[in-house]
């Protein structure tokens, strides 16, 4: 199918888009459009206005600091991916990236505009979630900054309200001597997962992110609970649902295999980071 | 809501073309209805199968996941600009012709895309990337064995014809964004 007629306009400037998302409540952003395009297409979504920022300048920035990495609205995931700072100071994103789609997905797709989507069973929200990043918006009304724990509300949505944009998404680096790990199942390579998982594990902090579990992306502390009882654990927390692609006792399972296997693979990636310090400081001292 | 029509110029295999188009019409839409070049082909209309794969500023994208509009600015390259001047057939072409690497050739054109672009990022890859390459497009005829060897061999032909400085059909499949002197 083609999507319904709708108005298009390609502002030149962020001012610009602003005021012609204030104008028209039945406006969408089109960045990368992975998403949205086949929405339209099958017409489960048929907005009034599309407002295209691809011809907005600076948008696509990566901006990465011993804090955290920046990436502007108009960064697609391959840059992301491919950007060996960002995987220094936060090797989560790559981690992640990798799992989005396909390569020629990536080329296109937005990681800013995948996280605002808020679908439950994508990476890059999930991952934001975990690591306490934040999104930047803005409006004509101005500026401001919603935490990732403020940011999903429901199925594939946001609490971005209807004329604002997201303008950059913030994660910040990974603690020295923490660890983090990114797994998932799908069907098929670059399909969305059944089930998927992401751990931080900070000192005796332990966090895992699920996609594809519950209805948002959720994250749930197992810190204190061994190892081998976390995935039963971690259910305590989630609701498992049953669809065409798995049942809820299947994604249970899911859960209970991914957590232990993400949480492992944090506190490996935590002691191999530290015996080469050790063993590089080692070095120093002679 | 009306169909407003917008004026747009897209360079499509080094030519400017001018059109004029609703903004709801899709990239692989517009190339094949509006340019008449049928080479891309439209199998899901999702982003799913790959079919439409086309080459925008030298990456491969889903031409089916793009409007029209939002191409303005880019460099695009099709199927159609994967041959040489002399229409003879690029590397990636030639592998597929000698490697059976097609039946109905649906599925094709996103394949030759896909891989002409792939190469060029990884000149000399193993049989895995090789796989991995190919992965976001979806062949119901061949089970994908002649393809996987047709990435191989394209590999050897691009890998010559660089060295020899032979091979009209590489540099003109490779390069047809970078000669892009416009009509």
């Amino acid at each position: 199918m083609k999507p319904a007629p709708f108005d298009y306009v390609r502002p030149g400037s962020l001012p610009e888009a602003l005021a012609a998302l204030a104008g028209e409540p039945n406006a969408k952003v089109l960045a990368g459009g992975q998403s949205l395009v086949p929405l339209l297409s099958m017409r489960l979504a048929a907005p009034s206005l599309l407002v295209d920022i691809n011809g907005i300048p600076g948008l696509a920035d990566i901006t990465v600091t011993g804090e955290g990495v920046r990436l502007g609205a108009l960064a697609r995931h391959a840059d992301v991916l491919a950007s060996a700072e960002a995987r220094r100071v936060q090797p989560l994103l790559a981690m992640a990236l990798e799992n989005v789609a396909h390569a020629t997905i990536r080329n296109r797709g937005t990681t800013v505009g995948s996280i605002v989507h808020a679908d439950a069973a994508a990476e890059m929200p999930v991952v934001l979630k975990l690591l306490g990043g934040s999104v930047e918006v803005a409006s004509v009304r101005g500026t401001r900054t919603i935490d990732a724990d403020d940011l999903y509300v429901g199925p594939l949505e946001s609490s971005l309200a209807h004329d604002e944009v997201a303008v950059s998404a913030y994660f910040p680096a990974l603690p020295a001597g923490a660890g983090v790990a990114f797994d998932e199942i799908a069907r098929r390579h670059g399909d969305y997962a059944l089930c998927g998982a992401a751990a931080l594990v900070d000192g005796d902090t332990v966090r895992v992110g699920y996609l594809s579990v519950n209805d948002v992306p959720t994250v749930v502390d197992l810190t204190g609970v061994p190892l081998s009882d976390m995935g039963e654990a971690a259910l305590e927390g989630l609701e498992p649902a049953g669809d065409i692609h798995a049942t809820a006792a299947y994604r249970a399972q899911l859960v209970r295999v991914l957590t232990e296997r993400v949480v492992r693979a944090a506190r490996e990636m935590v002691s191999t980071s530290s015996t080469t310090e050790s063993a590089s400081s080692t070095t120093e001292d002679n | 809501m009306t169909d407003e029509l917008h004026d747009v110029r897209m360079t499509v295999n080094g030519v400017a073309h001018d059109v004029r188009v609703p903004a709801r019409r899709l990239l692989s839409d517009a190339l094949r209805h509006d340019l008449g070049l049928t080479g891309t082909h439209v199998g899901c209309e999702h982003g799913v199968c790959g079919a439409c794969t086309v080459l925008v500023d030298g990456r491969p994208m889903r031409s089916c996941l793009m409007f029209a509009v939002s191409a303005v600015d880019a460099e695009i390259t099709t199927v159609e600009g994967l041959t040489g001047a002399d229409g003879s057939l690029g590397p990636v072409q030639q592998a597929f012709a000698e490697c059976h690497g097609l039946q109905c050739g649906f599925c094709t054109p996103g394949f030759l895309t896909t891989i002409t672009a792939g190469l060029r990022e990884n000149p000399h890859p193993t049989h895995e990337e090789c796989r991995d390459m190919i992965a976001g497009n979806l062949c119901r005829c061949t089970g994908y064995q002649n393809i996987v060897k047709a990435v191989e061999r394209a590999a050897e032909l691009v890998s010559t014809s660089s060295t020899t400085g032979e091979g009209a059909g590489s540099t003109t499949g490779a390069g047809s964004t970078s000669d892009g002197e416009t009509a």
